[in-house]
């Protein structure tokens, strides 16, 4: 692949290891017709509209928008757009295959296992066509053809081409052939990256010394930054490819590669390749054409213009405020997905509280199994479980449920055991008393102990809510747009991981702040009954 | 641990049970209304019959237990005020909750009780904010709000001290006259001598005699009573 999650968090090796397991079970399956199940994918870009497309059903295309400058991603100038130079292809191809084009945006590591579940029908995401990958996928013909880049600090070491990178820190994008380029270089350390901007703030930092990259993106974060230069002699040949699910798909494949060729024949490649300012020596090879067509870049143009412009201040503030709408659209999911998996673990933890300290001994043992099974395995790995494991048998649930889901039952479990703890702490004299008033069990502890409890564990309660709200940010794995996949998207489009932080922070901030007081408003009423003093007349 | 503790109790009796700690008369009390449930034995209040005999506690035994409970009020050492509630609530809860009665005939109710045991004016306050005294006449009041036939009273005036003791016990009389079947777990023995219609001696989980207090406390036949008496006369 081109590039590696850009999806902004660095997961640790476990996660990788279960998205592996998780593809490797999607290829095993891929076969089963069964397996195709509805896309449960948020479409966040409108529909491609394709020219006199008459009722043709559309042909769902995906890739990663969320940092993949100059691929798909969001117009820095008006962030709710698409823009891309694989964005106009795919718009191109539409239009020449006469079929509406629909995107659907998912994340780095589930583009192609989405794609082997028939969410979507083709990946174009700069996959480079390699013999490994092509195990696991169709490959459409080559729509560009590129080489690979150095980009280094302009008053750094200057390093000019592989041999002389000996001795010197060199950054990457992992699993692709600009990694496997340095590993053939002697004598030199090889930091491998899940996405460019962290690759290239490095660089920019002194971390590494230089990046081999490929060269649209070397040219789209090189060129662009001021204190970094992309260097020497294009290096080494990458294909890209679209990427059909394997052996399922040719006909479409088909297609796709015949409106290519009248799309090279055409003029159409050259015209948006010259706009992005992206035509190379090895496409005009490829093609046989040597015409410089008449076109300014202005896309190029329209992205360096947009970059330059973010170092002012007044630029920036004025784009922070451009950023509000987005942030509030994504304050207002992590709320509601926070809210609803509260009241799901409320629910459910007091019930296997009950069922532990009342139940029968099979329920009892049940719920000690659960709470024991749950908080010993990582939340993440539960939502990857039940977003992509769980379509496995039928189960295919939207990402907001799958979200509210798995953090409902994750919290579930710390509840039934803050929970267990009140309802010990409440004096075994209270339910004593109310037995002896000839009330059931479930009387007693419905009118009597759980009030009681509740204050009790009001305080850890509040607690668990913010630490709930702060661990939403784990459901942006599975592209529910919340804070935490709005803060990547938006720092990684402007390159900013300073101020979008910082407002994303303090809108975390801001979204935990009202809870505290309440419940602390909420406790004092509670204890009111337990005050010594007596209360005001 | 108990072992062969029989017991007769007639309508309106008031009986005392005295002893050394830990000689399992609070037990026994708590058996009577299957707090504690006894693994062999009987109990007949009420045309109610609980019968064991070793086995495991059945949902039938829950159902018979219920019925009993329904005659039987319960009176703790600790009071055991629900925390959370006003005393007014602690007093309508189970009415309302396991009669069903309604809320206004239950608050009525209850403002009648807390009238009787001296505790109108306090009804909205929360038990945390009474004293030991007016706890113990709200728990009184509440277990009455049941319409129970017989009442019992584990050391009911063991967490206070003498003259708010007094305000308790004085209300124990007043029931005692009314014809309320009382048995009192107590260390008081002025009010069991006082008070009591019999008194009985229980030690190492057994009853060693029972009788009248005017014979039990002032002339008993059993030497292990007649040495408990000593230390705390």
């Amino acid at each position: 692949m081109a590039r590696s999650t850009p999806g902004g968090r660095a997961l640790p090796p476990w996660a990788q290891a279960l998205m592996a397991l998780v593809w490797l079970a999607w290829i095993a399956l891929a076969g089963s017709p069964a397996m195709a199940q509805p896309a449960t994918q948020a479409v966040q870009a409108p529909p491609l509209r394709a020219n006199g497309a008459g009722g043709a059903s559309p042909i769902r295309w995906a890739a990663d928008a969320s940092a993949d400058v100059p691929f798909t991603f969001h117009d820095p100038a008006s962030p709710a757009r698409l823009t891309g130079f694989e964005y106009d292809l795919m718009q191109g191809l539409a239009a020449h295959m006469g079929v509406p084009f629909v995107f659907v945006q998912n994340d780095w590591d589930g583009l192609i296992p989405g794609l082997q579940r028939g969410l979507y029908d083709i990946v174009t995401c700069g996959i480079e066509i390699t013999a490994e990958h092509a195990e696991s996928v169709d490959f459409s013909d080559p729509y560009y053809v590129t080489s690979e880049r150095l980009v280094v600090r302009r008053n750094g070491p200057q390093l000019v081409d592989l041999a002389s990178l000996a001795g010197h820190v060199v950054g990457t994008l992992r699993n692709t052939q600009a990694e496997r380029i340095l590993a053939q270089a002697p004598e030199l350390q090889i930091r491998s990256y899940e996405e460019e901007t962290q690759a290239f703030m490095d660089l920019a930092s002194g971390r590494t010394d230089a990046i081999l990259i490929d060269a649209p993106i070397a040219k789209y974060y090189g060129q662009v930054n001021p204190a970094l230069r992309v260097v020497g002699a294009p290096i080494g040949r990458v294909e890209y490819g679209m990427a059909f699910a394997r052996g399922r798909n040719a006909a479409l494949r088909q297609r796709v590669n015949t409106a290519l060729a009248a799309m090279r024949a055409d003029g159409t490649v050259h015209a948006i390749l010259a706009r992005w300012d992206l035509w190379t020596p090895e496409m005009a090879a490829s093609l046989h054409d040597s015409t410089t067509p008449d076109m300014a870049p202005t896309a190029w143009n329209a992205y360096v213009a947009a970059q330059q412009g973010q170092n002012g201040w007044h630029t920036r503030l004025a784009r922070y405020v451009t950023f509000l709408p987005q942030l509030a659209h994504a304050a207002w999911l992590t709320l509601l997905v926070s809210l609803v998996a509260m009241v799901l673990a409320v629910g459910l933890g007091l019930g296997l509280a009950l069922a532990r300290l009342y139940g029968p001994a099979p329920l009892a043992w049940l719920a000690t199994l659960y709470v024991e099974i749950v908080r010993g395995t990582p939340l993440l790995i539960q939502v990857l479980f039940i977003f992509y494991g769980l379509p496995e048998f039928g189960l295919s649930l939207t990402p907001f449920v799958a979200g509210v889901l798995s953090l409902g039952l994750n919290y579930a479990a710390y509840e039934a055991e803050n929970y267990r703890a009140g309802l010990q702490s409440v004096a075994p004299g209270q339910m004593e008393a109310a037995l002896a008033l000839n009330m059931t069990h479930v009387q007693a502890l419905r009118y009597v102990v759980v009030p009681q409890a509740f204050r009790l564990v009001m305080p850890v309660m509040t607690n668990d809510f913010i630490s709930l709200l702060k661990d939403s940010s784990l459901v942006s794995v599975i592209t529910l747009t919340e804070l935490t996949q709005t803060y990547i998207r938006l720092s990684s489009t402007y390159f900013d991981y300073f101020g979008t932080g910082l407002m994303v922070g303090a809108t975390y901030l801001l979204l935990g702040l009202p809870f505290v007081r309440l419940a602390r408003m909420v406790e004092r009423r509670l204890s009111a009954p337990h005050a010594r003093q007596r209360p005001k007349p | 641990m108990l072992r062969g503790v029989s017991l007769q109790v007639g309508r309106g009796d008031l009986v005392s049970i005295i002893g050394p700690s830990g000689c399992g008369k609070s037990t026994f009390l708590r058996c009577l209304n299957c707090l504690e449930i006894p693994d062999h034995g009987s109990i007949t209040a009420m045309g109610v019959r609980i019968e064991r005999a070793g086995g495991r506690w059945t949902r039938a035994d829950d159902h018979a237990a219920h019925r009993l409970r329904s005659h039987v009020g319960m009176v703790f050492q600790s009071f055991n005020l629900f925390a959370h509630l006003s005393v007014l609530d602690n007093i309508v809860l189970a009415p309302r909750v396991v009669k069903g009665e309604p809320a206004q005939i239950a608050r009525e109710q209850a403002m009648i009780l807390l009238e009787k045991v001296g505790l109108a004016d306090v009804a909205r306050r929360y038990p945390a904010t009474l004293s030991g005294g007016q706890q113990q006449r709200a728990a009184i009041a509440r277990a009455l709000a049941m319409r129970p036939e017989i009442m019992l009273y584990d050391e009911p005036t063991s967490a206070l001290d003498p003259i708010v003791a007094e305000e308790v016990l004085a209300v124990m009389r007043t029931l005692d006259e009314e014809g309320m079947t009382q048995i009192v777990v107590t260390h008081d023995m002025r009010f069991a001598q006082q008070a009591s219609d019999t008194v009985i001696y229980m030690d190492g989980g057994q009853i060693i005699e029972s009788g009248p207090p005017d014979m039990l406390c002032v002339n008993p036949t059993d030497e292990r009573t007649r040495r408990f008496l000593r230390t705390v006369l």
